[in-house]
């Protein structure tokens, strides 16, 4: 247990190659500033 | 690499590649602010010692000081979109002064004919290659305004799709005047995800939203927004549907729109920055940073309250994934446009988004010749965060994907040279992001976060 550092998020790396699948940011709900860190991927869902 | 941020009175360190957060007390903060300025913690005594034993832990436990190494992995992606803007309408009835697509019609109105639009499906199709999903977004312009057309295009598409194998989805941007009950039950059946375009409190809204003769249109569009809003939460989901506005220098308090949608009804809420020429007296200024990075902190709190009282609100640039999000390749390459996605015109031709349509400089093609501009497709290809100086070294690289090109572009004169105005927009919603989801999902837990 740390006394100094509580971990609120234990991510993981991006993972290599993938299938290609995910929507394209321009289809989401922003339309003019995209981003990528709040899509998701359908094979991991 | 690390990230040390405050907010809301805690200090929060972000590992950028493995996408780990950590709350941190005064010693922990030290410690890493020391080895981020090169220097050596236990240098400064035993006080920091157990700090810098869990700092190495973390180190050793790929959570935190993570390597990138992926910039020599990375191959660029050929052109093969999978994802089309249709520019179904390249015409609007209303006149939104601070629109970028020069009031709708992208300097040359028309509406897209139904065989444009039929051979734009067929061209998706077989650009996808081997994917198995594609996506269609109606955009204009008014895209209401031809929906015959998008009736047709939806139903042509589905059924190619289904021919081939393939999955098709479809999203519509729409400001909702013409959004009656009929293609509002059109569009919900047909699980095509909607975009409204609503800015917020009524004067915020009809300050730019006005139509022909100069009024406002918020009090025309809130009932379709509302009733349509209404009839797709109240249905089995596949679709999303969110309300999307735009705030500008003349609504810098623009947490107050976010409220004000909240207290609307609405729970899907997307409220995105101006996209203006540094001269118009609407465009957000360097000048204006600190009161929009407050803004975004306001919002935030009003989000947090929200979810602690047990309301589900969703705020679009707030909803990271952590643990589900896309491959390396999406993260590093952003929206993918010029190669990926593409816009399609009304005659047909081709440019790398919609933000382009228009600029002949930017014209990739057409539907009948193909692709005429291999050199820059290649340009967007190649246009990826290690390319990018501001981009390699970021924190935000891996959950930003670079920034938007057509921002790059039109303020910089380069796809390489990011729009910094909108890179610190994006850094500090990515800040309030983390803590939101390291918040939330304390909440589901029932175990609120507790001061370290």
């Amino acid at each position: 247990m740390k006394r100094h550092i509580k971990t609120l998020v234990a991510g993981s790396k991006p993972r290599l190659g993938g299938c290609g699948e995910c929507q394209a940011s321009c289809q989401s709900a922003c339309k003019t500033s995209c981003t990528v860190g709040n899509q998701s991927c359908k094979q991991v869902k | 690499m690390v990230h040390l941020f405050c907010l809301r009175g805690e200090k929060l360190a972000f590992d950028p590649v493995s996408g780990s957060l950590h709350q941190l007390d005064e010693a922990a903060w030290r410690v890493l602010s020391l080895l981020l300025e090169g220097k050596d913690p236990r240098a400064e005594g035993k006080e920091l010692e157990e700090a810098c034993r869990e700092v190495e832990e973390l180190r050793s436990e790929g959570l935190l000081f993570t390597p990138d190494h992926f910039s020599s992995l990375y191959e660029p992606p050929p052109f093969a979109p999978k994802s089309l803007c249709l520019m179904v309408a390249q015409a609007c009835n209303l006149r939104c002064s601070y629109c970028f697509a020069g009031e709708g019609d992208y300097g040359a109105a028309g509406i897209m004919p139904e065989e444009v639009a039929r051979a734009a499906v067929d061209f998706l199709l077989e650009s996808a290659g081997p994917r198995r999903a594609v996506e269609i977004d109606f955009f204009g312009g008014e895209p209401l305004l031809n929906f015959p057309v998008v009736v047709a295009t939806v139903r042509y598409g589905k059924q190619r799709a289904r021919e081939l194998g393939k999955e098709i989805s479809f999203t519509l941007t729409t400001n909702a005047v013409l959004l009656d009950e009929e293609k509002e039950r059109f569009l919900l059946e047909e699980e095509v995800n909607l975009v409204l375009s609503l800015d917020g409190r009524p004067e915020v809204h009809d300050r730019f939203r006005r139509f022909p003769d100069g009024t406002g249109s918020y009090q025309r569009v809130l009932p379709n927004i509302r009733r349509c809003y209404q009839n797709w939460a109240s249905r089995p989901r596949s679709s999303y549907c969110y309300l999307r506005g735009t705030f500008t220098r003349m609504n810098l308090d623009f947490s107050r729109d976010f409220k004000h949608l909240v207290e609307q009804g609405f729970r899907h809420i997307s409220l995105e920055p101006v996209v203006a020429p540094p001269s118009a007296p609407h465009a957000l200024r360097e000048e204006d940073l600190p009161r929009l990075l407050a803004e975004y902190e306001e919002l935030l709190s009003e989000y947090l309250e929200r979810w602690r009282r047990g309301e589900e609100v969703y705020f679009f640039h707030f909803e990271l994934d952590p643990a589900g999000g896309p491959c390396l390749n999406k993260r590093l390459t952003g929206c993918g446009a010029g190669f990926s996605y593409v816009a399609v015109d009304v005659k047909g031709d081709l440019y790398p988004c919609h933000q382009f349509v228009g600029k002949e400089e930017f014209r990739l093609g057409s539907l009948k010749e193909g692709l005429t501009r291999p050199d820059l497709v290649d340009e967007f290809r190649h246009a990826h965060i290690y390319r990018k100086t501001p981009c390699s070294s970021c924190w935000a690289r891996f959950l930003c994907g670079g920034g938007c090109h057509a921002a790059a572009y039109f303020t910089n004169d380069s796809l390489l040279k990011p729009y910094s105005l909108g890179c610190a927009l994006m850094r500090r919603r990515l800040e309030c992001a983390l803590y939101a989801l390291a918040h939330k999902k304390a909440w589901v837990l029932s175990n609120s976060p507790k001061a370290i």
